[in-house]
């Protein structure tokens, strides 16, 4: 009876263990297939931006033979650094220009012919003679930024099969640009301006050293302001806090708060700061103060946990032999918990990198070409720049939009980077 | 456990010196409150917020402006007509903006809101227009509509048989018009906080409310012709506290026009009409992902992406640089820009900010904005601009 009994239990688990293997078989390729579609998406977006942004990186440069004649320049003879400085620079590359094209009569035509160069040539060419004003009275054959336009038809994005009037280089720029092309007076370079300066309205002369440095002293003043103030906090709740309703009550708005969108800080700060400290609009320093109250709450808790993870065997190893009860936390269970404190730090620090909303309210969310010099001067941040050029009616920022979305990834890649390798350096000690 | 910490010796802790991060910390918010002040005081870069209509053309003469001259370049936020106004009435003082853009002229009640917080004079500059496009892609046919098409298309309530109001019934562009194709009524434009909408909707909206009679007839009527609003609201089927609710908003009895104003600036909610943000490209994006939407955007958008999307015919005339300066194309506005006064000669630039912004070379016929799709002003009135620029010629209202 036993037998037959259990014999029929056996068959019971024969019959359901097929379908429970089928069942695990059938989770774990949900399981592939959630991956999968993950991985499909990441690498669409990647892929998108990465192809979009990586002509951003090359700039072409046009050769043109410039006449340094100082009639055309409008400046005497041995002219003073101010007389230069505000010599027609433009007059001799429109001059050289026509010189090169000597049939484009009619003015649509010209200005579609100047419309070729950039409008940095003026400013090159001026600091060229300004630093060797021997130059005047001189033909020098010149490289020149090309014009973002006449850039894109150099680049290949161009579809000349289109009609003439739906594209922005027309047939005669095309002509034009494959004469010079021909001549080898076109060239392809490293699109150094695109770290080198900062924000322009011309595509070809924008570059994200202003954003950068912004973002640089925005997080400067985050890291000073939030890593001590939210390790503190963390250390004081976690070992010395007495457990009260006070503290209860402490912890729960911390947690809270971790969750509160980050607009309402940038509000907070607009109030506070702006309004009531009178700090500068659209400063880093305004900025830092308002991304560290962000990221506060993320360090408290990470910093905590981290804490509350170190074994209780150290503190108790530590209080037998003696230590003080801040021995024991500085010399024994930080050092334990500086790996996790240090990531959740890094990866507060990277969402404060990425962020725009709050900066919005207190005036960084705004048009700056000069690199900021210090956390008081104007600036925006990087995530800034991208909403910035994305909103930009030129089509030369596309590209624009892509690369600097790249360079902003690198960052965040290297941060989080650098926490998986100072995770893994302080856990080997 | 915990207990048992705080014996620990008092003298063992106040020998361990740890207060070094905190006193750091301390320091940095004690400099906060004495930097900054100061600092705002000596501003050498001069702040300008305001519409994002202008701010393309204000960044372009920002960025000549510091790479031509010994200034550094403006800062230049965009924060839309009125939130510019807000801040730049807001008072006398670095920490607020020298400049503000406007896609529209300045409201008496906030020129009255700046002269009570100090902004005395405030020098008004028209600096060109700017025509509102209503386009669609390339690939679908082009349109060729009315204002009041528009109107019949896009407003929450229109006059029904009967001359009431009833919400709007059209579904279709051949509802709407005869002559227009059968497809579905979907238009993307700018939400509420943008001045393009303000614009949209007065000159678009009400243009094309004024083209039906009893809508018309209303807009007409001074505030002092109570009865006559009255019993022309009743004829369009208006409540009677919709008259009270303006007296209470206004404070005093209401113009017919402003009854109209209600009516005729209320876009369609029932998901026709779809508030796109106030990214315009992100429009035309749209536009050419969909062939049956419409957009409504800025003229210069059109410009640019003439390649993708194509503008609407609207009352016979399209829409295009010259139609706009002549004021033929019917929905175009003034783009103005305010300096106050008080600010040029203590902030550096302000001044030759303007003299560039309004120079032949800027803004003349041939001018670099007039590249970027700013319609410019007559020969005329531009000398007019620049000589006011020259005087810093206060506006009176």
């Amino acid at each position: 009876m036993s037998d037959s009994r259990q014999s029929s239990t056996t068959l019971a688990i024969q019959a359901s263990l097929k379908k429970r293997y089928a069942r695990e078989r059938r989770f774990q390729w949900y399981g592939r297939l959630a991956v999968l579609t993950g991985f499909i998406f990441l690498f669409i977006l990647l892929a998108d931006i990465i192809v979009k942004g990586s002509p951003a990186f090359t700039q072409h440069y046009i050769e043109l033979d410039i006449d340094f004649s100082a009639e055309m320049l409008g400046v005497g003879e041995n002219p003073s650094a101010e007389e230069i400085a505000s010599a027609d620079f433009l007059a001799v590359v429109k001059d050289s220009l026509r010189e090169q094209f000597p049939d484009v009569t009619g003015r649509s035509e010209k200005k579609a012919l100047y419309r070729l160069i950039s409008i940095r040539a003026e400013y090159t060419l001026r600091d060229m003679v300004l630093a060797d004003p021997g130059l005047i009275g001189t033909h020098k054959n010149v490289w020149l930024l090309a014009h973002a336009e006449a850039g894109s038809y150099l680049k290949g994005q161009v579809d000349v099969t289109a009609p003439e009037a739906e594209r922005r280089v027309k047939d005669a720029q095309v002509a034009w640009l494959d004469t010079l092309r021909a001549e080898g007076r076109t060239e392809s370079r490293f699109n150094s301006t695109f770290f080198l300066s900062g924000d322009s309205r011309e595509p070809e002369l924008a570059g994200i050293k202003a954003a950068l440095y912004g973002s640089f002293f925005t997080l400067m003043v985050t890291f000073c302001l939030a890593f001590p103030i939210g390790v503190m906090a963390a250390i004081y709740l976690e070992e010395f806090a007495p457990r009260n309703r006070l503290t209860d009550l402490i912890e729960i708005n911390i947690n809270n708060l971790a969750a509160v969108p980050s607009i309402v800080f940038g509000l907070l700060g607009l109030a506070v700061f702006i309004n009531f400290f009178e700090l500068p609009r659209s400063a880093p320093l305004v900025g830092g103060i308002v991304l560290s109250l962000m990221t506060l709450p993320t360090i408290i808790i990470t910093s905590r946990a981290a804490i509350q993870a170190v074994s209780p065997s150290i503190h108790e190893a530590a209080m037998g032999v003696g230590a003080s009860k801040l021995q024991t936390v500085f010399h024994h269970v930080l050092p334990v918990a500086m790996p996790g404190i240090l990531t959740g730090s890094i990866i507060g620090m990277a969402q404060a990198l990425g962020e725009t909303a709050p900066l919005l309210m207190i005036g960084m969310v705004a048009f700056i070409m000069d690199v900021p010099g210090g956390v008081t001067d104007p600036s925006t941040v990087l995530p800034v720049q991208i909403y910035l050029w994305a909103d930009s009616p030129e089509r030369g920022f596309t590209e624009k939009t892509s690369a600097a979305i790249m360079v902003l990834m690198g960052f965040l890649i290297l941060m989080n980077a650098l926490a998986v390798y100072l995770r893994k350096r302080f856990e080997l000690k | 456990m915990r207990k048992d910490w705080n014996l620990t010796h008092p003298m063992l802790r106040s020998t361990y010196n740890v207060k070094k991060p905190l006193v750091g910390a301390v320091a940095i918010l004690a400099t906060l409150s004495t930097i900054g002040p100061v600092q705002a005081e000596n501003r050498d870069i001069v702040s300008i917020v305001g519409s994002s209509t202008v701010y393309p053309f204000a960044t372009v003469v920002a960025e000549r402006f510091g790479r031509g001259t010994g200034f550094k370049s403006p800062k230049i936020e965009s924060t839309g007509t009125g939130g510019g106004l807000k801040l730049f009435c807001s008072g006398v003082g670095a920490g607020t903006p020298d400049i503000t853009n406007a896609s529209r002229r300045i409201k008496q009640s906030e020129y009255d809101g700046c002269q009570e917080n100090g902004v005395t004079e405030v020098v008004e500059v028209l600096v060109g227009y700017d025509g509102i496009a209503i386009a669609n892609s390339i690939d679908a046919p082009a349109m060729d509509i009315s204002l009041k098409d528009v109107y019949l298309a896009l407003a929450k309530d229109i006059p029904g048989p009967d001359g009431k109001l009833i919400p709007n019934p059209n579904k279709t562009w051949k509802d709407v018009n005869p002559a227009l194709p059968a497809t579905t009524i979907e238009v993307l434009g700018p939400p509420p906080t943008s001045g393009t909408r303000d614009a949209f909707a007065e000159l678009a909206m009400a243009g094309g409310a004024e083209a039906l009679p009893g809508l018309k007839a209303l807009a007409e009527l001074d505030a002092s012709q109570v009865d006559e609003i009255k019993s022309a609201m009743a004829q369009l089927g208006l409540p009677d506290t919709l008259y009270d609710a303006l007296v209470a908003k206004k404070g005093k009895a209401p113009k017919g026009e402003d009854v109209f104003v209600t009516v005729a600036y209320a876009m369609r909610e029932d998901g026709a009409y779809i508030e796109a943000g106030e990214n315009d490209n992100l429009i035309v994006q749209k536009l050419q992902a969909n062939p049956d939407a419409v957009g409504v955007f800025g003229y210069s958008f059109l410009e640019e992406n003439g390649d993708k999307v194509q503008g609407s015919v609207v009352d016979g005339v399209a829409p295009s640089f010259e139609t706009i300066a002549g004021g033929e194309y019917p929905v175009s506005r003034p783009l103005y820009f305010y300096i106050k006064a008080a600010h040029v000669g203590k902030i550096p630039g302000i001044q030759e900010y303007a003299i560039e912004f309004t120079s032949n070379k800027a803004m003349g016929e041939d001018g670099y904005l007039t590249d970027r799709g700013l319609i410019p002003l007559s020969e005329e009135s531009r000398q007019q601009v620049q000589a006011d620029v020259k005087a810093m010629k206060p506006l009176a209202m």
